[in-house]
């Protein structure tokens, strides 16, 4: 079941689109605004509002990297691993993170607090490497101010 | 040196809000677009020669005039900003999209004008969260101004102009794929023709425009077509948006006339290589380009001085692969990009890619095999022009079929010996562990 207010955005977005299906891609980013994530449950609550079969929604959802149909920890650390990042040096960012946390990609700590997941170029070519945590962008990134930057997300 | 994309951009600060921009000449431009017709705003950017900044190049003015026009034309029209920039390597539009909105707007107003778009779009990469915020509020800037809604300025002409924010994935640049992923279907590309100038978004005429390209109109509408020629020192119009990345002392991303060298972008505007590192080659365009070597420093970075050194502009941000990095590694983090990004929609990207990648894996991990370098060369064949449904695949072979052509020895060598001969043992350890 979608939350009141879930239902109540998604309404919002279905008022300025063409077709109900158009806007699958937003109501998706909706539910897991608030949720984190995106459950079959959810899947199957917005196909029912866009007119879809939860499967065509579902072929939508998991076409991109960024709809994420497991749940992920309450942060989401996204790493660069496109050229400028791998010609400036990402791995010692990611060697760090993967043996303080004891996970690698796709991991989730036990805690649940971080999720640590690659990202395509983040075009952030001249601050390379450069990660994402959540919504904020940082770079460049060496393993000293690691640490600094962790402490924002608890 | 005039640099009318970025004149308003100050690093660190917020982009100017519109009473700001105003008083820069903003929205004069508009004015002037829609005191004329449409048809009269594209024969001015049709003579001012402005060719596509997406990549390719095409001429922006031919590519609206096969828009149909009139009181007949097929309803509704769409102009859709492409600014889902996501080649390795390229940061160019973000820059504009952060540092400048307003700009952004003006330019998606006079071209929709010019195409009589009655709703226009700007697709922004999901990852570009701080361009979507600032773009919101310019937005709500222009509507309350009413330099968007309801007859503007009173010209009688109506624009409604939605973000689309996307959730991640290279293919949605391709324009086609970009019309399915705000379908809301799965963003894979369609077969051309029909093209989406006659057939794009629900069927109806579309005009697809890359971010950098959209930001050129005011300035060639305020300015003429002329000037707009005269600001380039080659035979492409303009001023670019040129970027340089990788060992070099200041990555950055610069605004320059059209027609520099790829010597004085390394050399002066990044401050040369980083102490210690040698030049050794550059992807030119983002990561979809071939490779350019020492004897092209002097190649123009303009679309035909590249495209005849060998290469592409594609987006004018370069790569530099250094001495002390190895180019079958940086071979296979590109591919391994592409392999990650393709669609998966038609079969030479789905299954080459992801061949090519492992191959370039063993190779760089010491698990080649003689004969390897000649079935990547056969590979990047049947994955060229014309086997796919679109660039994806063809632009993936581009980097790794020029480092093979001037890197071979370094591929060879690394199957002869059975080691990455830059890296230490431990080093290679982790490259394997990811």
């Amino acid at each position: 079941m979608l939350t009141e207010k879930e239902t109540q955005e998604i309404n919002a977005e279905l008022a300025h689109c063409a077709t109900k299906a158009s806007a699958s891609v937003e109501a998706l980013n909706i539910v897991q605004r608030h949720r984190g994530w995106v459950s079959d449950e959810a899947v199957r609550g917005v196909a029912a509002m866009l007119d879809m079969t939860p499967d065509e929604l579902d072929a939508v959802a998991t076409f991109y990297s960024f709809i994420f149909r497991k749940p992920v920890g309450r942060h989401v650390i996204l790493i660069c691993d496109s050229i400028s990042c791998w010609v400036m040096g990402y791995h010692p960012l990611l060697d760090l993170l993967e043996t303080r946390f004891g996970i690698t990609f796709g991991g989730t700590t036990e805690d649940k607090r971080f999720t640590l997941l690659p990202i395509s170029c983040l075009g952030a070519c001249d601050r390379a490497p450069a990660l994402m945590v959540d919504d904020d962008l940082y770079g460049p990134v060496s393993p000293e101010i690691m640490d600094d930057i962790l402490q924002k997300y608890e | 040196m005039e640099q009318p994309l970025t004149k308003n951009i100050r690093p660190g600060q917020l982009p100017l809000p519109l009473k700001e921009y105003e008083k820069t000449g903003g929205y004069q431009a508009v004015r002037k677009a829609l005191a004329i017709s449409p048809l009269d705003v594209q024969n001015i950017v049709k003579a001012s020669n402005l060719r596509g900044r997406g990549g390719a190049g095409f001429p922006t003015g031919m590519k609206w005039s096969f828009v149909p026009m009139g009181d007949k034309s097929p309803r509704p029209k769409y102009l859709i900003v492409n600014a889902d920039e996501m080649e390795p390597g390229t940061f160019k539009d973000r820059l504009l999209l952060e540092g400048d909105p307003h700009q952004i707007i003006e330019g998606i107003i006079i071209s929709a004008f010019a195409i009589e778009a009655e709703q226009a779009f700007i697709f922004v990469r999901w990852a570009y969260k701080l361009a979507v915020k600032r773009l919101e509020r310019a937005i709500a800037e222009a509507y309350q101004n009413n330099y968007l809604g309801k007859n503007i300025l009173g010209s009688g002409y109506n624009l409604d102009l939605r973000i689309h924010g996307s959730a991640g994935r290279y293919i949605c640049g391709e324009e086609t794929a970009l019309l399915n992923a705000l379908e809301g279907k799965r963003a894979t590309p369609r077969a051309k023709p029909p093209f989406p100038q006659v057939c794009g978004l629900f069927g109806k005429p579309t005009i697809v425009n890359n971010a950098e390209t959209i930001a050129n109109m005011p300035h060639i509408v305020d300015n003429g077509a002329e000037w707009f020629k005269g600001l380039s020192k080659s035979t492409d119009s303009g001023t670019k948006l040129y970027g340089v990345s990788g060992k070099v002392k200041k990555p950055g991303v610069w605004e320059l006339p059209m027609g520099v060298t790829i010597r004085e972008l390394i050399e002066e505007h990044a401050g040369g290589m980083l102490d210690g590192y040698q030049f050794r080659g550059v992807i030119p365009g983002g990561a979809s380009t071939d490779f350019l070597v020492k004897d092209h420093l002097d190649v123009k970075m303009d679309f035909d001085s590249v495209m005849k050194a060998g290469s592409r502009l594609g987006t004018a941000t370069m790569i530099v692969l250094d001495d002390k990095t190895c180019p079958v590694g940086f071979s296979h983090n590109l591919i391994k990009f592409f392999a990650r990004e393709s669609c998966g929609w038609c079969t030479p990207c789905r299954e080459g890619l992801p061949w090519l990648e492992k191959m370039l894996h063993a190779i760089e991990n010491g698990h080649g095999e003689h004969g390897d370098v000649d079935i990547l060369t056969q590979q990047c064949k049947l994955l060229g022009p014309g086997n796919t449904y679109c660039a994806l695949a063809p632009g993936a072979v581009e980097p790794l079929q020029s480092a093979i052509k001037y890197f071979g020895e370094d591929f060879q060598r690394h199957i002869r010996e059975k080691r990455c001969p830059w890296k230490h043992d431990d080093f290679i350890a982790n490259i394997q562990r990811t």
